[in-house]
């Protein structure tokens, strides 16, 4: 599909990633903006049904991102987003999406170059593997 | 729908005030702040706003013990469908258990788009076919797999064994890959529109397979067939729930049944029992088994009481106290097993098993299984457990 241009929510933790994406952008770091971030106080505060919200909102990823295994605030919220995700990742499976549509990534708050490189990563691949089914027509 | 047209479907007109529905509802029975009675005269009284944004609107399990118990014979699970559809219009879509996960995936399942992997759990030993007359429909069992596995319920299983059971009647049942939820909890928390895209779907592709019958083993996806399909979409099958099949098939030509040297109770869901007026059919099922023992939990048939949830809305403190209560009872019994034939109950019982635990209150451990699941052991047909 030519330009097409994926829409990605990020659901990033306050205390490493949001504070990764707070550093790309004082450090006038470049990203594409497909991404629109919201910011949660743990990875593991996650609920499944935002997940499938987005989807159903009509995006074509969702990034999931928090601390470090071993660096979580709350000590163990990080391994929560974990297991939830291997979960949704089945969940998704059935519905005939693909796994990369969700993505989990830990990234800490000196991080802001890799919160970038993510964001491009994320929105080449999502290019590659083309609109999401739940893709609402008037956004495409 | 306004206020007054689902007065008049519903007869709650006729309605005398004798507080028969209240005295017979289990959640009133925990939850005082919660009425049929009340809901009715609400609705009679022209009061929409305080039915509509009421939180106890959402607290009816649509269990039809009020109704099978009314003099006027008011439809008051009906009332409280068409009311929550009402409620929906109005942005009020109630508290989802599981913060809604299930019904979005029903939603996401509405999608004409998508391209479903849903029958990836069927094992070398079931034998399924492309076309024939005979269908089974699976439901939402796939999806509950993972959602519920942390509490130890296996959702596939009554599937499996269904389909395990079919295969050793000599029946290679059509399975399909593109078959979406029936809607049932879609429905039931408000969303027609929701629940008539997926009808209108498994209406299309159930007839494009060309079959003939469709044999269910969830509860739910059976009376909503039965009930509610034949009210939205044109669908002209003959419907049978597998217990209904198993006892058909035992009175005509008998089943090479084990002995299996077990005290059981059966629970009779709601959707099963007091929605479609099967009561019988599974206990048959189980009496036919060499060496079991079926005893009757104090509450049976039309007076049972339900599992405490449904359509995954208004679960709270009440439901599970509904649930623990209906455990006892089946406890009390002496039974080593307590059987129901719908997925959802199990998830129910075991839900309040796992939050309970026995530090917290009465021991309500039992082990809960499928009909199918049951019947498929005891013709030695059944799934390894897993690990």
């Amino acid at each position: 599909m030519n330009g097409f241009e994926p829409q990605i929510v990020a659901f990033t933790c306050n205390w490493c990633s949001y504070a990764a994406a707070d550093l790309a952008g004082t450090s006038r770091i470049h990203y594409p903006s497909n991404v629109r971030i919201i910011r949660v106080m743990c990875s593991g505060m996650i609920d499944p049904i935002y997940v499938l919200r987005s989807f159903e909102a009509g995006f074509d990823g969702v990034l999931l991102a928090g601390c470090h295994i071993g660096d979580c605030h709350y000590i163990s919220g990080n391994k929560r987003a974990e297991e939830r995700t291997a979960k949704l990742r089945r969940l998704l499976h059935i519905l005939g999406l693909e796994d990369e549509r969700l993505k989990l990534e830990w990234i800490s708050a000196a991080e802001g170059g890799r919160f970038a490189e993510t964001i491009k990563g994320y929105v080449d691949q999502l290019k590659q593997l083309g609109p999401s089914p739940f893709r609402k027509e008037a956004t495409a | 729908m306004t206020l007054d047209q689902i007065v008049n479907e519903t007869k709650a007109y006729y309605c005398l005030e004798c507080g028969k529905c209240s005295g017979s509802c289990p959640v009133s029975r925990h939850n005082p702040a919660y009425s049929p009675r009340v809901m009715v005269e609400k609705a009679l009284l022209g009061l929409e706003n305080d039915l509509v944004y009421a939180r106890e609107l959402f607290s009816c399990l649509t269990c039809y013990a009020c109704s099978s118990k009314c003099p006027s014979d008011v439809d008051y699970p009906l009332f409280v469908q068409k009311t929550r559809a009402l409620a929906s219009t109005r942005g009020q879509h109630g508290a989802c258990a599981h913060s809604g996960t299930l019904q979005a995936l029903s939603r996401l399942m509405a999608n004409p788009a998508i391209e479903q992997r849903r029958l990836e759990w069927l094992s070398d030993g079931i034998r399924v076919s492309a076309e024939g007359d005979v269908l089974f429909f699976v439901g939402c069992a796939p999806y509950f797999e993972p959602v519920f596995e942390d509490i130890d319920v296996e959702s596939l299983r009554p599937a499996k064994g269904s389909l395990r059971l079919l295969n050793s009647l000599g029946i290679e049942p059509v399975v399909l890959e593109d078959e979406k939820c029936c809607g049932h909890d879609l429905l039931w928390t408000g969303d027609v529109d929701g629940f008539k895209a997926l009808a209108e779907h498994n209406a299309d592709i159930i007839k494009k397979a060309g079959a003939k019958k469709i044999v269910f083993s969830c509860a739910e996806c059976y009376r909503t067939f039965k009930e509610d399909y034949a009210k939205y979409v044109e669908l002209d099958c003959e419907l049978q729930h597998i217990s209904e099949l198993l006892a058909d098939r035992i009175d005509k030509d008998g089943l090479d049944l084990k002995e299996v040297n077990r005290k059981v109770t059966y629970h009779d869901p709601c959707r099963l029992g007091r929605h479609l007026g099967v009561y019988e059919a599974p206990r048959d099922v189980l009496k036919a088994i060499p060496g079991i023992e079926l005893v009757e939990m104090g509450r049976n048939r039309e007076e049972s009481l339900c599992c405490g949830t449904s359509a995954f809305t208004n679960c709270d403190s009440y439901s599970k106290q509904i649930r623990v209560e209906r455990l006892l009872e089946a406890k009390s019994t002496g039974a080593e097993v307590l059987i129901t034939s719908c997925p959802k109950c199990q998830i129910h019982f075991k839900c309040a098993m796992v939050s309970k635990g026995k530090a917290k209150g009465p021991d309500v451990e039992i082990p809960v299984m499928d009909l199918a699941e049951f019947v498929a052991s005891a013709l030695g047909v059944e799934d390894e457990r897993q690990e």
